[in-house]
């Protein structure tokens, strides 16, 4: 057999400049000492990014180029609490859901690789129950607007007809990410909780042996919901 | 950091990191709350925005410990969704003009 050169492990530049030369020059793998799952997760996230800036492009061109004055954001979804109107307010408190739900995720990530069973499928669910609290905020808005404003995808009664189509399509398209991040959570914290990433068996819809990189899987996707977010409430609520 | 054991770091960054989020939160929406206008408000919206998405990705989602070859392929790229919104912004300026300056109906 012929002999090969292959690297030792210890060898490999582990961060700077070093290693990414390192990384893309070696063979079989570019991404050294990652999980395969975690590369891909952020390969499909950098293609959300492109759908969702795509989106957020088309909704500045649109309100470039319209002749008619915008929706104020700020009125169309103000609140009135007890008399006194406050701007905003839900769009504020579903910001804060997601972030507190970012928060816990990245938690239940830590506690899964000191494997501490529990702690981490308490955390997961936590994060569900916040996801699934920020959909349903989302779903009171939406019929608020629709119901009350008659907000319609094709035109409104407050400016710009670009305005519902602008809306409906953003945040339908993060809500529905939401949503099916919630489902995962649910798949995930169960796995988690009866002890089969932990043993290593093969999971749901996978042949492959848990482990506990899947969290940090899910959590990315996670934060990355999260992160659609914060530029959402910024173009789209605050400007 | 990054190796088999995966991402461990201990738990008071993300308290922290929580935290942090949740005060550039509360800034933003006070950009809206006491009605800031025109170049303060895009410039406080922009800051706090950017500061709260660079807390998310380089923290929670641990990419400062990353190992840089991961870190160039998923950050570069959006790069050229830069020239996308520059070109947009300059072509959605044009129509503006031409629809102000030659629409008979507003």
């Amino acid at each position: 057999m012929a002999s090969t050169t292959t690297a030792n492990p210890e060898d490999i530049p582990s961060d700077g400049l070093e290693s990414l030369i390192a990384d893309w020059s070696s063979d079989q793998r570019a991404f050294k000492k990652v999980p395969w799952g975690k590369a891909m997760m952020w390969i499909f996230l950098l293609s959300d990014t492109f759908i969702f800036t795509c989106f957020l492009t088309s909704y500045m061109t649109v309100r470039t180029t319209t002749t008619v004055p915008w929706p104020n954001p700020s009125e169309v979804f103000a609140l009135t609490i007890a008399g006194n109107h406050v701007p905003l307010l839900l769009i504020a408190i579903m910001t804060f859901i997601l972030i507190s739900s970012s928060g816990t995720m990245a938690m239940a990530v830590k506690f899964g690789y000191e494997k501490n069973r529990k702690v981490c499928a308490y955390l997961l669910i936590v994060t569900a129950l916040f996801g699934a609290s920020f959909v349903g905020m989302q779903a009171f808005e939406w019929t608020k607007l629709i119901v009350d404003e008659g907000v319609r995808p094709w035109g409104n009664p407050m400016g710009a007809a670009q305005f519902g189509a602008s809306f409906f399509m953003i945040t339908g398209f993060h809500g529905f990410h939401v949503s099916i991040g919630v489902i995962f959570l649910i798949i995930t914290a169960t796995k988690v909780w009866r002890g089969s990433i932990e043993l290593g068996r093969p999971g749901f819809m996978t042949g492959r042996a848990g482990s506990y990189d899947m969290v940090e899987t899910m959590g990315l996707y996670w934060h990355f919901v999260d992160l659609v977010w914060v530029f959402i409430f910024a173009f789209f609520y605050l400007w | 950091m990054s190796t088999a054991e995966g991402q461990q770091h201990p738990i008071s960054v993300y308290l922290w990191i929580w935290g942090l989020l949740f005060v550039l939160s509360a800034f933003s929406y006070m950009v809206d709350y006491f009605q800031f206008q025109g170049l303060s408000r895009w410039s406080l919206i922009l800051l706090f925005m950017f500061l709260k998405a660079g807390l998310i990705v380089s923290i929670f989602m641990h990419m400062a410990w990353e190992r840089m070859a991961l870190v160039c392929a998923i950050l570069v790229p959006p790069g050229c969704l830069m020239v996308l919104i520059g070109l947009m912004f300059v072509e959605g300026d044009y129509t503006f003009f031409t629809r102000d300056t030659y629409f008979i109906l507003k």
